[in-house]
């Protein structure tokens, strides 16, 4: 057995082999670097030409208009808001609900496996 | 020394908990000395590893030479405290130690400032100490008595920043919770001693005959433990819990959690592993409430905005894969073609993700609780371009979160892959579910990277910078151990996992301890 073969992981219907992988990485990292490197060099940092341009209205300071956490997914969670209103009626935060919520489950399982389902 | 490795993995902890409260006026003494205790014990479950690996299950009995002794009137069944140490005992030990000396080296900086140092570190010992009893035990009773010790310890560690209310309402929460489900367990012991009069769990495997009081004990048994490795529905304390924690903490309970999850596995396989035909409907259970827990507790952590809290649900919604991986593995355990087929692989798969998680979860953990170091907040909303200011924080996270979402060649990729492959085999709708977890994951860190280390800098973190030096090592050491697992998956599964998992399904060595009798 090679070497590649052994760091081979057999599943029972594939295979998979992190370094074909980590190889294949390598190579798709040189031909981007190549692509990145043929670029435009009239980019010039810490000048104006990298200031945002808003049809030539000042721009808002960034800080205000950046993206924040809780905007990230709204529409996700917007449509799944049937949902997300059961999960949120879930967890309630109160110890007497996760208590309910053990003995609920500790009775189903008791009832599938002494009535044997 | 080495026969006596089983006992002295306890007491060295044990002996550093109790010295720990000395040190209370010599400054980082007390951080110091956690080092070297949490160090010296990583070394002896190395060894331990070693041992088992080379000469198999490790029989260590309290008070005797050998497990052979029997009562005066000759009545042979062992009367004593035994540890039984096989490779998943072995395995989960290594995981309890490895986490525990990171989480004291990062604790060395993150909690510097803070007071009660020395009843800190003492805690994290005496969790220490409550893990690897329950991982090394062949004793029903000592698996109670330890997972009270960890319990008590990780609930007075959640709250240990008690000038926070939420810190003392989370530790509180834990703590009930804790006792309610060690209480039950110990329900269940008194109903199994009182048939079979007796505590040894090789002994107790022998004699079970799957009768109501036994199926009535398996219940309430499934049930505690899967409370106390935050199965869904009753993994509403974890959130609370890993979020208040400080985060050097965070490794040694996320252990401690799947400690639980270990003790849920021994008695399955081991204790009631006899029965294996009726165990198949726990199989299924088990594989159930792996999905139902993977899939709730990644779209409860899509929603949050507090990081710690958002990856806290991911700690649920990944302890649904480990369910999943071994449910299949149980589901099909009295079906020899099947077991050999896929049900093996996909328990290695289980069992494989737990040290995984365990590694890159901590990671994670650990960079929220730099983030939390350096901005003093948790709210995700409030925080923007730290990438520039915390370089080596912002490599670990993005190691952690491309692991945890199974990119490979990280190492929760080969984990997943095994589990989407045996689970498949078992019910296609559960290989789907485990996928769409997986991406549903990687949504919610490209959140987290986005609001947190991308984006414009905001002013009022222009002068912070990265987090001391202690911390730094600790992560850099999981984002290392992230790639290697990934890298070189046969090798942990070859020397670590397959055993472990052997360890399960080989009842009649378990049962002899190790063919000693």
């Amino acid at each position: 057995m090679s070497w590649l073969e052994s760091l081979t992981l057999n599943s029972p219907s594939g295979f998979w082999n992190p370094i074909i992988w980590l190889a294949f990485l390598i190579v798709f990292a040189v031909i981007g670097y190549i692509i990145y490197s043929r670029g435009n060099r009239s980019y010039k940092p810490n000048t104006d030409q990298v200031k945002p341009y808003l049809s030539g209205n000042e721009v808002e300071d960034v800080e205000e208009i950046r993206v924040r956490a809780g905007d990230i997914y709204w529409g996700f969670i917007e449509a799944l808001k049937g949902y997300y209103n059961v999960l949120m009626r879930m967890h309630t935060g109160d110890i007497r609900d996760y208590i309910l919520w053990y003995l609920g489950l500790g009775a189903i399982i008791l009832f599938i496996l002494v009535g044997g389902v | 020394m080495i026969e006596h490795l089983p006992a002295l993995m306890i007491a060295v902890p044990l002996f550093g908990a109790f010295v720990a409260p000395l040190l209370k006026k010599k400054g980082s003494a007390p951080a110091v000395w956690a080092m070297i205790i949490t160090g010296v014990t990583l070394g002896m479950a190395l060894l331990l590893v070693r041992q088992v690996l080379i000469q198999g299950m490790m029989v260590y009995v309290f008070g005797a030479d050998n497990p052979h002794l029997v009562l005066p009137s000759g009545y042979r069944v062992p009367i004593r405290i035994i540890f039984e140490v096989d490779a998943i005992g072995a395995f989960m030990a290594l995981s309890a130690a490895l986490m525990s000396f990171i989480g004291a080296m990062y604790s060395y900086s993150h909690v510097r400032n803070e007071t009660g140092l020395e009843k800190y570190y003492a805690l994290l010992l005496l969790l220490e100490v409550g893990i690897l009893g329950m991982v090394l035990t062949g004793d029903l009773f000592n698996l109670f008595v330890f997972l009270e010790i960890a319990g008590i310890a990780g609930s007075a560690l959640v709250g240990f920043r008690n000038y926070r209310g939420e810190a003392s309402e989370a530790g509180i929460k834990y703590l009930i919770v804790s006792a309610v489900a060690s209480l039950m367990v110990l329900f269940s012991i008194g109903l199994l001693y009182g048939e079979y009069g007796n505590l040894n769990i090789a002994y107790l495997s022998t004699q079970i005959g799957f009768n109501t009081v036994d199926i009535i004990a398996l219940g309430i048994l499934f049930t505690s433990f899967a409370m106390k490795c935050g199965s869904v529905p009753t993994h509403h304390w974890v959130p609370d819990a890993y979020t208040e924690v400080p985060s050097g903490i965070n490794p040694t309970l996320l252990v401690a959690t799947y400690a639980s999850l270990y003790a849920l596995f021994r008695v399955s396989f081991s204790l009631f592993g006899k029965v294996s035909s009726g165990m198949s409907s726990v199989g299924w259970i088990m594989c159930v409430l792996g999905v139902l827990t993977m899939f709730i507790g990644v779209t409860m952590a899509l929603v949050q905005k507090d990081v710690k809290r958002l990856m806290s649900y991911h700690a649920i919604s990944q302890t649904g894969y480990m369910l999943l991986g071994v449910g299949v593995g149980l589901a099909v355990l009295n079906d020899p073609a099947k077991l050999a087929a896929f049900g093996r692989d996909a328990m290695a798969g289980g069992i494989f993700h737990i040290i995984n998680h365990i590694i890159y979860k901590s990671l994670l953990l650990m960079t929220a609780g730099a983030l939390f170091y350096v901005t003093g907040t948790r709210n995700l909303n409030e925080m923007g371009g730290l990438a520039r200011k915390m370089p080596y924080t912002t490599v670990a996270f993005i190691v952690g979160a491309a692991a945890i979402s199974g990119i490979p060649p990280f190492n929760g990729f080969a984990s997943k892959f095994l589990i989407y492959e045996t689970s498949y085999q078992l019910s296609p709708i559960f290989a789907i579910f485990a996928m769409v977890t997986s991406v549903l994951t990687l949504a919610s860190f490209v959140k987290v990277f986005a609001s947190a280390f991308l984006g414009p800098p905001v002013k009022k973190y222009e002068n912070v910078k990265e987090v001391p030096r202690s911390m730094v090592v600790a992560m850099l050491i999981l984002a290392a151990l992230c790639l290697l697992f990934g890298l070189f998956p046969n090798v942990v599964l070859d020397k670590l996992v397959y055993p472990a998992v052997d360890a399960l399904l080989k009842l009649s060595n378990y049962q002899t301890w190790g063919g000693i009798l």
